[in-house]
């Protein structure tokens, strides 16, 4: 009965959805305002439609109901409660169905918040929102519908590949769709723009937390599934240049570079024909990921079962979207107004620089991405891009970015003195020199561009600390005043600073752990102790037990320095039955300055066990910076400018004088 | 109407073309496995408990062009390719050995009996370790050993209609010819 609610549920949704992408539009064209509005309250038709459809998902996995193929196929009666939930987006059809889920939050979200939207631009938002939605909804219900049934219905389900019954990847599916979900909105926005043939700094306004809500998700979404595989597969590696990895960075550097670019707009009425770009090709990236997994021409760890219908649906889909969007800006864009000139060397230009490195890296990313699949195409030969490629071609863009980036926000707007910058930068050049002896004092090794990383963490950590201390004139005034600068900051202030604070970190995080892992594989006896990046570890013994729905072997070893212990480290790796597989639990130990990582495999049978141990500096600064990042991403979200209906009341109190006072 | 302004559609077609070319003309799975020309690891499995002899390394190295197919109770791909292996098998042209993968000895039994068996002989690699040696990494795959022992050819996946005619049926006319 769940079933074939959902299954009504989704039909509802794609009925509605027709209505909301076609009547507003056409609507909107007539200025026939109560039409217009008819848009919202599809929009939230649309979202319980499908929030009904998901709920019965939900309680299909949730009570194990094996009538259902998805759930059969994906889930077992004895799996935990987690992971019958997170089983729910574990596979190709309720993966489709939370992506839809969350289009329909979205398309809510707008029509919620976007109150003091103009009606036209929030009906024709609205009505793109609905035509992707139609899309979704289409491929589900005709290729991949998750409540067919199966009769007769077995005993028990096959239950969820055990890689995936996870915490860290319960969230990290859910957190990456938000993201590129997210990213369909600044895509509706700018689609709304072209048509109506306008973008001025309000447009850039309405845009900048959505766009902003969308690249904190998948900066989150993309540290969370590296930290699952750092954590899970066992090797210690975070980065794989994997195809469908690949698929979700390249909308992140994207959405960054649109982040910066909307400023532009906001603040100068400039580059807005390259932001309506980007906000589209963003979400081509989106779609493209959806592509990529679901259609199986790139081969990838990622890639769900495969059928060629849905490959086919979704290359015409994308071709619809994406070809049409940029058929569209082709025809309207150069229409387009365009707004306050700049010298090279001012903060525009900087934020031009940024987008040209952000682009260019992230066209290197596709074009590694998609080689393999040209060259198979042009000449049959079998090849697959790896991360040298990547390390080669992704280095030296994002360098001189970092490089760029700590000159920015220190340049005015219009027209800079870049002699007047550098002297403020002084002490940065000093912190960089400094940190360069500390570290060659304490490794007196290691590669070149190590130590080149090293000097671009320092270079944009200090520029971050002399820009935010200029700012609040810390030591040029009394503490207190400093204090009262500090409070009265703008919120979006404090967010440029914790983002590109969190930069520093990854950065930091990525030279060291890459230039000064020590590590040691081999077989171990009970009682040895081995030394790995300065740390004894003795191997006590390993011990077998039983999980849930798995039987564990675990080892048990001391971590201590100097004799001074630190941590006792269990390992496990675990033996699933349904469907067997092994999985590698490492245990690890994260300090600020190193992880201890250790991982057990099977006995040799003399004893002995093989082991792997690695000492990995500063690599947790990876996901703390990512971590940093989004809470920046949250400062500037709330801030009082982008605070919906912010812009529509400073015109009011531009257009009318009113009381002091009444400022919002 | 300025190129720039063209220039990103343009591409996007390009590559859409190419995506396109590639959903119906390629396929990524068809990686040359390593051990493509390599001589059959060593190995030596028992039976499935009541299905015939053991299986080892020389029996792959018969004088004559067999099928090594890796296949488990647990896996459902492998229900899909079963009726080409029982048919291949009525036809008697080629022997298939079974590789029964991580798998339990009961259940391969009763899976066998339930379904038929098409295998000439099976052995069972329950940790998987011969899996290993051999470069599996799903069930099923199926190789095809040269009379030497050679891995001619590697087929990812359940055997289909394409791979029965584009591989497996010009080796069983080497076989009789």
């Amino acid at each position: 009965m769940t079933g074939e609610l959902g299954q009504f549920g989704l039909v509802l949704a794609l009925v509605v959805a027709i209505l909301q992408g076609t009547i507003p539009l056409v609507a909107a064209a007539r200025g026939n305002l109560p039409q217009m509005r008819f848009a919202s309250s599809a929009a939230l038709v649309q979202f319980l439609a499908v929030s009904l459809s998901f709920a019965a998902l939900t309680i299909g996995y949730v009570g194990s109901d094996f009538t259902i193929v998805n759930v059969a196929g994906n889930s077992h009666s004895l799996k935990p409660m987690l992971y019958k939930i997170s089983g729910v987006w574990g596979n190709h059809e309720g993966s489709l169905l939370l992506w839809a889920w969350i289009l329909s939050l979205f398309g809510f979200a707008v029509a919620l918040f976007g109150q003091q939207l103009p009606s036209s631009l929030k009906a024709r938002v609205l009505a793109i929102q609905g035509l992707i939605g139609v899309g979704f909804l289409l491929f589900i219900l005709f290729t991949s519908n998750p409540f067919e049934r199966l009769d007769p219905a077995p005993f028990e389900g096959q239950g969820l590949n055990p890689l995936l019954q996870d915490p860290g990847l319960a969230f990290h599916p859910p957190f990456l769709y938000l993201g590129y979900v997210g990213l369909s909105v600044t895509f509706s926005f700018a689609i709304a723009a072209l048509i109506e043939g306008k973008v001025d700094p309000a447009w850039a306004r309405w845009v900048r937390p959505w766009t902003l809500a969308a690249w904190g998700f998948l900066t989150l979404g993309i540290a969370l599934g590296s930290w699952w595989a750092y954590y899970e597969l066992g090797w210690g590696g975070w980065w794989f240049w994997d195809p469908v990895e690949n698929a979700s960075f390249m909308p992140w550097l994207i959405a960054t570079a649109l982040l910066h670019s909307a400023i532009v707009v906001e603040k100068r009425d400039a580059l807005k024909n390259w932001t309506i770009l980007l906000a589209i090709i963003a979400f081509s990236f989106s779609l493209l990921g959806t592509f990529i997994v679901r259609s199986g021409v790139l081969n990838s760890v990622h890639a769900f079962a495969t059928d060629p219908a849905r490959g086919v649906f979704v290359l015409a889909f994308l071709i619809v979207v994406v070809g049409g969007s940029l058929s569209l800006y082709a025809v309207r864009a150069p229409q387009m107004k365009t707004g306050g000139l700049f010298a090279p060397i001012s903060r525009e230009g900087a934020l031009v620089l940024n987008n040209l490195l952000l682009s260019t890296a992230a066209a290197t990313v596709l074009l590694g991405t998609l080689y393999p699949l040209f060259l198979d195409a042009f000449s049959g030969e079998k090849v697959s891009v790896g991360p040298p490629f990547f390390n080669a071609t992704f280095l030296p863009l994002a360098m001189p970015l970092v490089f760029a980036l700590a000159f920015g926000p220190f340049l005015p707007w219009k027209r800079a003195d870049l002699k007047g910058v550098f002297s403020r930068l002084k002490f940065a050049t000093v912190f960089v020199f400094v940190t360069l002896g500390v570290t060659w004092w304490l490794v007196d090794d290691g590669p070149i561009l190590a130590f080149v990383g090293m000097a671009l963490f320092a270079w944009l950590l200090a520029a971050v600390a002399i820009e935010f201390a200029s700012r609040i004139k810390l030591f040029q005034t009394n503490l207190a005043e400093s204090w009262r600068r500090f409070k009265n900051l703008p919120r979006s202030v404090y967010g440029m600073t914790l983002a590109h604070l969190g930069v520093a970190m990854v950065i930091l995080g990525i030279t060291a752990s890459e230039a000064w892992q020590s590590e040691r594989l081999g077989v171990m006896m009970p009682g040895e102790t081995v030394t790995v990046g300065g740390y004894d570890f003795t191997f006590e013994g390993a011990e077998t037990a039983k999980g849930p729905n798995y039987d564990i072997l675990r080892g048990t070893f001391r971590a201590s320095q100097n004799g001074k212990p630190i941590v006792t480290l269990q390992p496990e790796q675990r033996v699933y039955q349904s469907p067997p597989m092994e999985t590698t639990e490492a245990a690890i130990w994260p300090m600020l300055s190193a992880d201890l990582y250790v991982v057990i495999g099977e006995e040799d049978g003399k004893g002995g066990h093989a082991t792997r141990i690695y000492h990995k500096p500063f690599i947790s600064w990876i996901w703390g910076g990512a971590i940093v990042m989004f809470i920046g991403g949250l400062f500037s979200l709330s801030d009082r400018r982008f605070r919906i209906g912010a812009a529509n009341k400073k015109q009011q109190k531009n257009s009318s004088v009113k009381p002091a006072g009444a400022q919002s | 109407m300025k190129l720039k302004f063209l220039a990103p559609v343009l591409t996007f077609l390009v590559i859409a073309a190419v995506m396109f070319y590639a959903l119906f003309h390629l396929d990524p799975t068809e990686i040359p496995s390593e051990l493509i020309d390599h001589k059959t690891p060593e190995f030596s499995l028992s039976a499935v408990p009541g299905y015939g002899e053991s299986l080892s390394s020389a029996d792959l190295k018969a004088g004559k062009i067999t099928l090594l197919n890796v296949f488990a109770s647990w896996c459902v791909a492998c229900l899909a390719e079963h009726p080409v292996l029982m048919e291949l098998k009525r036809q008697g042209k080629i022997e298939i050995y079974g590789l029964n993968y991580k798998d339990k000895p009961d259940a391969a039994a009763k899976w066998l009996s339930k379904h038929g068996n098409p295998y000439t002989r099976t052995g069972m690699d329950l940790k998987g370790r011969v899996g290993i040696d051999f470069g599996v990494y799903g069930v099923p795959e199926t190789f095809i050993m040269g009379p030497d022992g050679t891995i001619l050819d590697k087929i990812i996946g359940p055997i289909m209609e394409k791979d029965l005619k584009n591989k497996i049926l010009p080796r069983i006319q080497e076989n009789l010819g």
